[in-house]
């Protein structure tokens, strides 16, 4: 009787775990987006390994997958968030996904190193790099570098710090290379002198932060900013990479590469025209973002994206080779650098993306950005 | 059942397990006064722990230096300043208040809660694999010296590996599996990761438990003419539980540990680790709500440990005395 209760119990207890494994098996599945749902034509599946979480630096991949641009074309699109440990040229290298946005310098150290990569649309036209120091730091240009804390991520995203320091014939060896987290409390408690910030993100969480002095938000006064694009350290940011082989020698491939930067381009031009529609997206397929920050974020991105006068995505030879020659002559912190030679002439080509723009050309959209006007957005306490 | 120790039997409750009870007490009658006060006892100096904490917490924040104390460069106590160290009462009373301003957010302890929550299966799923493997891989070396001394190196080199080189190349496995209709989903890797945690603690406790019967046990099961497999589930299993439930215990915190930082790792979406970081991301301008998936973080490792602790209690027969794995 004691036992067979016993018994009881332990089986009790068995099908209590297995219960909670499967409830694992089951939660997370209804949460991917895109699953399935192949309407009567047959989808071509894709993958696009984003850099980072979603947020509105990537809206234009999200509105496109959202307004069905993407399934127009034929294409069935996944798009995957990196997390921590993800590095989006390796996870296209090793064939794990079809496309990958990326930094310029990051892949061009990758493909130095044996990747087989192509940019084939440089969607972001300018650099969105900021460092930024107090007001009264006396930190007014790259010059005033030399012996201070700067802050940086690390991982690749500091080489236009370098590069900058390079054009102004400064000894990279001098500075302190402190690394930021992912907010900008290292800076606002003073263990950083001049911290890094992308226009459309930490620049905006160090403005929706409470000045404790005044009780009020920060003010743009209360900050110096440099801006790379205005050095000679500006790289090339955000470009959607293609694995080189098989653009090459896959025609099914090279027929999805047009197809997927058709929609991407649409993708663009929608946020461009309706931010607050496509921040909207973006906090819907998983951003953790608030709603004001967000939609700085899709403005701030679309800034760097228009006006694009040949066109979004194509490649500005002046901006690759700029991009380039700051690779070349960027020494780190500890004496290291990120390539050492040219890139291969296969490193990047406009054919694609001009393919997909002149197929889009008759369909009455502004590919260019002519007619481009940035909202003005308000931040709240907190990006909320 | 067989009753193979020489020590007395106690009634060990689970919070008196977490350390090994070695004392011999006198048997007490279940569901008498003394235990309900005992029990209640325990809630209390529960209690008085966790207000001993919020207490050192808001008095270091209202004493302590606003830039910390720095000892030769190295900050030794943080900062007291509300980015660094919100107060207590504005992280609670941010936990109740919707994440962001959209009308569509959750309050933020819901938000967690079903974040840590899915954490949970994943680390429940992970610890599962981790038991088969590492209970599996004990029986092994159990039974076969020779695979004692060729496995148990490998079981312990195989932690030193760093999960961040680790996690990506799982992911990159992972997402070129594809069996007939099965398919490898993201959740899966991270499964995964938390089992190669989890396994360690158990395959390590379930040896040392199988191993512990005394050789006059063993020798009279022998000369009862009874074989490998009635040695097992007589002697061997039963002799193994104390040893086993504080490996459980470990490996259930190992998995939780493990699914958290895979899925950072990894970029999952859905689970507490990814709202860590994204919560971190928003700590300068709302220091507050970095700290509700922490609090996730932290409920979720106690549930994790709990729900071994039940196995405990079913299991109570079997645990004599509790040793350390």
């Amino acid at each position: 009787m004691n036992h067979s209760r016993r018994r009881l119990a332990t089986i009790g207890g068995l099908a209590f775990a297995a219960t909670l494994a499967l409830s694992a098996c089951s939660a997370p599945n209804d949460s991917v987006p895109g699953e399935g749902g192949s309407g009567e034509r047959e989808l071509t599946p894709v993958k696009l390994q984003l850099q980072w979480l979603p947020q509105g630096q990537f809206a234009g991949y999200f509105a496109a997958v959202d307004q069905g641009y993407f399934e127009e074309e034929g294409l069935d699109v996944e798009i995957i968030p990196s997390g921590g440990d993800i590095v989006p040229q390796d996870a296209l290298a090793n064939g794990d996904v079809d496309y990958a946005i990326a930094w310029v310098p990051k892949v061009l150290g990758s493909i130095e190193q044996g990747a087989n990569l192509t940019n084939i649309a440089q969607i972001f036209q300018k650099s969105g790099t900021l460092q930024v120091s107090w007001a009264d730091s006396g930190i007014d240009s790259v010059a005033d570098f030399e012996g201070k804390k700067i802050g940086s991520w690390g991982f690749g995203n500091e080489w236009e710090i370098f590069a900058a320091m390079a054009a102004e014939g400064l000894d990279s060896t001098t500075v302190q290379i402190i690394t930021q987290d992912f907010n900008m409390n290292a800076f606002l408690q003073g263990d950083i002198d001049a911290a890094q910030a992308m226009t459309y993100n930490e620049y905006a969480q160090l403005l929706e932060t409470p000045n404790p002095d005044t009780g009020e938000l920060y003010q743009p006064e209360d900050f110096n900013v440099i801006s790379y694009e205005d050095t000679e350290g500006a790289m090339l940011q955000d470009a959607i990479w293609a694995d080189t082989e098989r653009l090459e020698s896959d025609e099914e491939y090279q027929d999805t590469t047009v197809a997927f930067l058709k929609a991407v381009v649409k993708g663009w031009i929608y946020a461009a025209e309706n931010p607050e529609q496509a921040s909207e997206i973006t906090i819907a397929a998983g951003s953790g973002w608030g709603p004001s920050h967000e939609l700085w974020m899709v403005n701030e991105t679309n800034k760097l994206i228009w006006p694009s006068p040949n066109g979004i995505g194509v490649i500005d030879e002046a901006a690759w080779d700029k991009t380039v020659a700051g690779a070349l002559s960027a020494v780190n912190e500890s004496g290291a650098r990120l390539i050492t030679e040219e890139p291969p002439a296969t490193a990047w080509s406009n054919e694609w993306i001009q393919r997909a723009l002149d197929e889009l050309e008759g369909d009455d959209l502004d590919l260019t950005g002519e007619g481009f006007e940035p909202i003005e957005v308000e931040l709240q306490e907190g990006g909320n | 059942m067989t009753d193979t120790g020489v020590r007395e039997t106690s009634a060990v409750t689970d919070a008196a397990a977490m350390t090994p009870a070695r004392d011999i007490r006198p048997p007490r009658r279940p569901g008498g006064p003394g235990r309900v006060r005992r029990g209640f006892a325990q809630w209390a100096w529960g209690l008085a722990g966790l207000l001993v904490v919020v207490l050192v917490w808001e008095g270091y924040k209202l004493l302590g230096p606003a830039d910390g104390v720095v000892v030769g460069g190295a900050r030794v106590l943080p900062r007291t300043t509300d980015l660094a160290m919100p107060h207590v009462w504005e992280m609670i009373g941010r936990l109740a208040e919707p994440v962001t301003r959209s009308p569509s957010a959750q309050p933020l302890w819901l938000v967690v809660a079903l974040a840590a929550l899915t954490t949970l299966g994943i680390a429940a799923a992970g610890w599962l694999v981790g038991v088969v493997v590492g209970v599996g891989l004990a029986l092994v070396m159990q039974r076969w010296r020779i695979a004692e001394w060729g496995i148990l190196p490998w079981i312990v080199l195989s932690q030193t590996v760093p999960l961040i080189a680790f996690a990506p190349v799982v992911k990159s496995w992972g997402s070129r599996v594809e069996i007939g209709a099965f398919e490898w989903q993201d959740w899966m890797s991270v499964a995964l990761i938390a089992s190669y945690l989890a396994f360690f603690p158990i395959a390590i406790g379930a040896l040392k438990g199988l191993q512990s019967p005394d050789r006059i046990h063993t020798e009279l099961m022998q000369s009862y003419a009874a074989g490998y497999w009635q040695t097992l589930v007589k002697l061997r299993l039963p002799a193994a539980v104390p040893y086993l439930l504080p490996a459980l215990r470990l490996g259930a915190a190992n998995a939780v540990i493990g699914a958290v930082v895979a899925e950072v790792s990894t970029g999952l979406q859905g689970g507490i680790g990814r709202i860590l970081i994204q919560f971190a991301g928003q700590a300068s301008g709302d220091p507050a709500k970095a700290w509700g998936p922490i609090f996730g973080a932290i409920v979720l490792g106690l549930v994790a440990a709990g729900s071994v602790a039940l196995l405990g209690v079913i299991l109570k027969d079997y645990r004599r005395t509790e040793e350390a794995a």
